[in-house]
């Protein structure tokens, strides 16, 4: 099922015009890959650029460079009419339930859309279709002529789930899924989430800051910060060991249940710079504590440091070293529960 | 046919605002009335009995020979020998107002524009034509010309509104500047301009009105537009593949027709002055038409017969004020803060 590759990104910028001449750069050159069947988590705080690699992916903005490749064939110059043919095998799914659901479309008109959209196809048989999607994500026919209001939060994001696999894609990126929903429904939905992709094989880029949730649905992480991706590794060992500063400030400051238990934060000094005015050389400088010199010269390459580990730091190779030399690595894993 | 909650609520909003629920009820009225002007008032009987067999004359037309007459040319049922001729082996049933709008009562007592009386009820202009006739033909065709007016308006306006606001950015620029230079032509004088070259009809004076009433909605949809663009459900059609046109018709105007709904009564009574203004000032309809702005006209000409002005005046009043208060109960039923 794996090896091959889905979608290849490679080098994308995105600039969003800012007035006065002057640009945000949401994404500055992120380079990444998903294979077929395996969910990628884009991790990073607001304002990273996470959701903006998402909507580039699937053209809803033009990215200013790079390419995407999906299924072989080059998205980000495709003219809508051939991307149009593409679509029913890349869907999204988006944070807020609610507003991603057309209030004044019953739920049948809703989910049948990709579907009438996509093939030819007789209305009852796509009837049948909405129904089967439907039941996969535990909904029922029942819901078929009632509104997007009269449903929970949960359920409108199975719906929207419905919508998203109704044509059977490859890949659905996955936009802060659970961020909008309480604590309860989250679970069911990254259940859903993970058994719909071992059921269908689907490939996952699932944009999130929720730890948790990645944990549980995602096998590798690429944690992003401002436009850049920092470090990528499969989810297992970046929880266990994260390499690049940002990623360990990151991740240790998610929240432990246990309030006697002393934790190694890793803390990083000073507030997130503006993305219309970034640094010349490493994103993090100026609030890395393994900051030198040559941090501010130029941006470092993401250099696989450990096997699968890949790190955007001159610094991480030295610094991990004598990390793990002087203290082990006796820290908690954080989002273990 | 089901109704979705926010509709009923809707709906419930709108006849707790009593006085547009019963303006709406009386305008309609005065509306359906005015659509059967032909049997409220026209100068040929409802029906005819003659000689054992009905006619219908307001459907219909008949010469005079088949009543007994000397000219094969239809009948003219004033003629007191016509009406003599049916009577003797008949009878004539009439409408409640024996006169059409372009009905000459050559009978008046007094020189025209005569006072109100028990022939003509509210007098007549300064022609001798009946004034309540008058008044309800012109009703209808103001009526007629401002929703026709309004439909065609909207329907070009919320396509130009949805386009600009959809597509945004250039086209949206060079769309709205377009836009403010042809507003700024002064309308009113463009339209005495053309309407002076071309004889104006019913369609021609529609077609050099939609020239500018179009603009009035565009502000409105292209901003419904503009903020719907960025929702979640609008961007999730665009990942699906549904085309622009799509989107735009199934997905955005519905959820943008609120705010466009709320505008179409105001819109209608401001068809219905412009209307009514060219006929004051001579340039509208064409001559011998009924309308409320010549009678304006009339009344003018006319202060020795103040019946003329004062029911021009009283009928436009009113018909505008039912206007108002319907478009401001339609209002109120679309405000989404207002939840009861």
């Amino acid at each position: 099922m794996m090896g091959e590759r889905l979608l290849d990104v490679r080098d994308l910028v995105k600039h969003f015009p800012a007035g006065h001449r002057r640009f945000v750069k949401a994404v500055s050159g992120v380079s990444f890959h998903i294979e077929k069947g395996e969910a990628l988590a884009l991790v990073g705080e607001s304002g990273s650029g996470k959701t903006t690699v998402g909507r580039c992916i699937l053209r809803l903005i033009e990215p200013t460079a790079g390419t995407i490749i999906f299924r072989g064939q080059d998205v980000s110059t495709m003219e809508q009419d051939r991307l149009r043919a593409l679509r029913p095998h890349m869907q999204m799914l988006f944070q807020e339930p609610y507003d991603s659901l057309n209030p004044r479309m019953p739920i049948g008109r809703i989910v049948e859309e990709p579907i009438r959209l996509g093939k030819d196809m007789s209305p009852r048989k796509r009837l049948e279709r909405v129904v089967e999607v439907l039941d996969m994500v535990r909904l029922g026919s029942w819901a078929l002529d009632k509104y997007p209001h009269q449903f929970s939060a949960g359920e409108q994001q199975r719906i929207g789930i419905a919508r998203a696999i109704a044509t059977e894609p490859e890949l659905v990126v996955l936009d802060e899924p659970t961020s909008a929903l309480d604590v309860s429904v989250r679970a069911e939905i990254l259940d859903l989430l993970t058994d719909l992709q071992e059921q269908l094989g689907l490939s996952y880029l699932f944009i999130s800051h929720d730890l948790t949730a990645v944990r549980r649905v995602c096998h590798r992480v690429a944690i992003m910060y401002l436009g850049k991706i920092v470090e990528t590794g499969s989810t297992a060992e970046m929880f266990e060991q994260p390499l690049h500063p940002y990623s360990r400030a990151l991740l240790s400051s998610v929240l432990y249940p246990d309030p006697h238990e002393q934790l190694s934060r890793f803390v990083l000094a000073g507030e997130i710079p503006s993305p219309i005015d970034l640094p010349p050389g490493c994103h993090l400088y100026g609030r890395c504590p393994w900051a030198v010199d040559a941090c501010n010269a130029a941006y470092p390459d993401l250099e696989e440091i450990l096997p699968g580990r890949r790190v955007a730091c001159f610094r991480a190779r030295e610094e991990n070293a004598a990390d793990t030399t002087a203290s082990g690595s006796g820290r908690r894993p954080p989002g273990s529960f | 046919m089901t109704l979705t909650p926010p509709t009923r609520r809707r709906l419930r909003n709108f006849r707790a605002n009593r006085r547009g629920f019963w303006s709406l009820w009386i305008f309609l009225a005065l509306f359906v009335v005015s659509l059967c002007a032909e049997v409220i008032a026209n100068d040929r009987p409802l029906l005819v009995r003659y000689a054992g067999a009905f006619y219908l004359p307001v459907l219909r037309e008949y010469p005079e020979t088949a009543f007994g007459g000397i000219f094969p040319t239809e009948a003219n049922y004033r003629d007191p020998q016509v009406i003599s001729l049916i009577t003797q082996k008949g009878w004539i049933i009439w409408p409640p107002i024996p006169y059409r709008y372009d009905t000459i009562n050559y009978n008046l007592p007094v020189p025209a524009p005569a006072p109100p009386s028990t022939t003509n009820w509210l007098g007549t202009d300064d022609q001798g034509r009946d004034l309540l006739a008058r008044l309800i033909y012109g009703f209808r065709i103001s009526v007629l010309f401002g929703l026709t007016l309004t439909l065609l308006s909207s329907v070009i306006g919320v396509i130009a509104g949805a386009v600009q606001g959809y597509f945004g950015g250039w086209t949206d620029l060079i769309f709205q500047r377009s836009i403010e230079m042809w507003s700024g032509l002064p309308e009113l004088y463009l339209l005495i301009i053309l309407a002076s070259l071309v004889e104006p009809t019913f369609w021609w004076l529609l077609g050099l009105m939609l020239l500018f009433s179009w603009m009035s909605l565009v502000a409105v949809v292209r901003a419904e537009f503009l903020r719907a663009r960025n929702f979640d459900y609008v961007r999730a059609a665009r990942a699906l593949g549904v085309g622009n046109a799509e989107i735009i018709f199934r997905h955005v105007l519905p959820n943008a027709m609120v705010a466009t709904l709320t505008f179409l009564p105001f819109i209608l009574n401001g068809s219905i002055t412009t209307l009514t203004s060219l006929d004051f000032l001579g340039f509208g309809l064409p001559p011998g038409s009924p309308s409320l702005g010549e009678i304006l006209a009339q009344g003018k000409a006319n202060l020795q017969a103040p019946w003329l002005g004062i029911t021009g005046f009283l009928v436009l009043a009113v018909m505008l004020s039912l206007l108002v208060f319907v478009g401001e109960a339609v209002r109120d039923a679309f405000d989404p803060r207002k939840t009861s």
